[in-house]
């Protein structure tokens, strides 16, 4: 796999309208297989993105990437313009160590599919871990904190349930909670949906379509809820063969797609649905 | 035709039962050692730096392919040829705390493989320190499923401490052996031994399944 050249990337992003998340010239790779293709994408601060794409179009990987739970092959992630993947050294861009990834990470916040709340704790106790034991809160400020949080997902008389007494859509929502009780700038949101039961899908979308309207939180997320995708985001990207086949705003795009690839694979969603 | 004799069960009871308070420290002492330093080979085999990693593996396997008593012989024995001058109670809790360690850190190892990749990967995303990870989300996990293997050890320990005799601790084994050099008489003490083991490992196993249940309760995992 030859490396992407990096050296021509800049040391941090500067100016007026600096993204909040930019991946530039971003490469990943198993072996030889290329899941991710020199990816350029910029988020904005407060925007709202939408990846969709068929199976092993790297979608997934782009947001593993960002959270640093995959490494990358080449190029650089920059997040709020300072580099996250790599950090600066002697006027150069060098691997990021450990210290500089978990400063730069504690900006971003996820979410899994499978939820991943931490089943020997109780929902206010998944919300309170990171608060108490990575921010340095005290416990009773981590606490009015999550009991907010666990309220606004509409969770609070749950509060004192371990996770196997919750229901799919119930586990969620305390995920989200959870993550935004880290006070994150930019969340992701990784195929949220696709676990839950058809019934309690609504539950864990409103709670998003309510961090849209009232946050000003840069998102990013990976779907296959076509519908809710047009309803909440300002731009769709459309993944294909690891590289972003077509982008444009939801009108645009499941409007009035250009490219062939694009156009057969909403019609073959439709179909489904 | 068994010649049982009531009179000298009953007097030599006291001196097995008090051997049997050795018995159960030897056990003690050894399972504690084991149960601390088996997370530690099991955490040392997880480390990023490989050649730790290796050479842990490879004494885990070297103390789980040779026999106890032989540990035992060699920690008491050779250990003074190298400087290393232990008493019987000493060298005996090293050799057992170190053989039954190598065994429970295999016990950790398959409870710490049961996590779910997907907990390292929440952890991670809320910035958990690596610290924190393990002894907030990882072993509260590992430990129920490692309950079952590590109980069975506690009764394994428990009924090997009479290797120790080998050396001279003075365990029921022991007790029970000098008795019968004193006396010519061995079936009331080796009987006696029996029976008191019987009786202490049968209860041990099932409170075991207890805390076992009680534990995944606990933690919310039942």
């Amino acid at each position: 796999m030859e490396k992407a050249d990096i050296s021509g990337l800049p040391l941090r992003l500067e100016g007026d309208n600096v993204p909040m998340v930019s991946f530039k010239k971003v490469t990943k790779a198993y072996g030889d297989l290329v899941v991710l293709d020199a990816l350029d994408l910029d988020v904005g601060q407060g925007e709202m993105v939408t990846i969709i794409g068929p199976s092993g179009s790297g979608k997934t990987t782009v947001l593993r990437m960002l959270m640093t739970l995959e490494t990358i092959n080449g190029g650089v992630i920059y997040v709020d313009g300072e580099p996250l993947t790599h950090m600066e050294r002697g006027g150069k861009l060098v691997r990021a160590d450990n210290r500089h990834l978990r400063k730069i990470r504690s900006k971003i916040g996820m979410c899994f599919q499978h939820f991943n709340l931490f089943p020997h704790m109780t929902a206010l106790e998944n919300c309170m871990e990171g608060p108490v034991h990575v921010l340095g809160l005290s416990r009773k400020e981590a606490q009015e904190r999550s009991e907010e949080l666990l309220a606004l997902v509409g969770m609070a008389d749950k509060r004192n349930q371990h996770p196997s007494r919750l229901s799919g859509g119930q586990q969620q929502r305390v995920a989200i909670a959870r993550a935004l009780a880290m006070r994150p700038k930019v969340m992701l949101f990784d195929e949220v949906t696709s676990a839950l039961d058809p019934e309690v899908i609504g539950e864990v979308t409103n709670v998003i379509r309510q961090l849209v309207g009232e946050h000003n939180l840069t998102m990013l997320m990976v779907t296959h809820q076509m519908g809710f995708a047009k309803d909440i985001s300002d731009r769709v990207c459309f993944f294909f063969g690891g590289r972003i086949e077509e982008q444009g705003t939801p009108e645009e795009l499941f409007g009035n797609p250009q490219k062939e690839r694009t156009q057969q694979f909403l019609s073959a969603v439709k179909e489904a649905t | 035709m068994l010649d049982w004799r009531w009179d000298f069960t009953w007097e030599i009871l006291p001196r097995l039962l008090a051997a049997t308070g050795n018995t159960l420290l030897a056990a003690g002492i050894g399972y504690a050692i084991a149960v601390v330093l088996g997370l530690v080979l099991a955490l040392a085999q997880r480390t990023p730096f490989k050649p730790l990693t290796i050479a842990v593996r490879e004494s885990v396997e070297f103390i789980r392919s040779t026999p106890l008593v032989l540990q035992i012989f060699f920690v008491f024995y050779v250990g003074p040829q190298f400087g290393i001058r232990l008493s019987p109670w000493t060298a005996g809790m090293i050799a057992i705390g170190l053989h039954y360690a190598a065994y429970l850190s295999e016990v950790y190892r398959g409870g710490l493989e049961s996590v779910p990749k997907g907990q390292w990967e929440a952890a991670k995303s809320l910035n958990l320190s690596m610290s924190r990870t393990y002894f907030r989300v990882i072993l509260p996990q590992a430990l129920p499923p490692s309950l079952a293997g590590m109980g069975n050890y506690l009764v394994g320990i428990f009924k090997d401490t009479p290797m120790l005799s080998v050396i001279g601790v003075a365990e029921l084994m022991h007790t029970a052996n000098a008795i019968g050099s004193e006396t010519y008489r061995f079936l009331e003490p080796f009987t006696l031994v029996g029976i008191i083991f019987l009786l202490i490992s049968l209860p041990t196993a099932a409170l075991i399944r207890l805390f076992e249940a009680w534990t995944r309760r606990k933690l919310g995992l039942g």
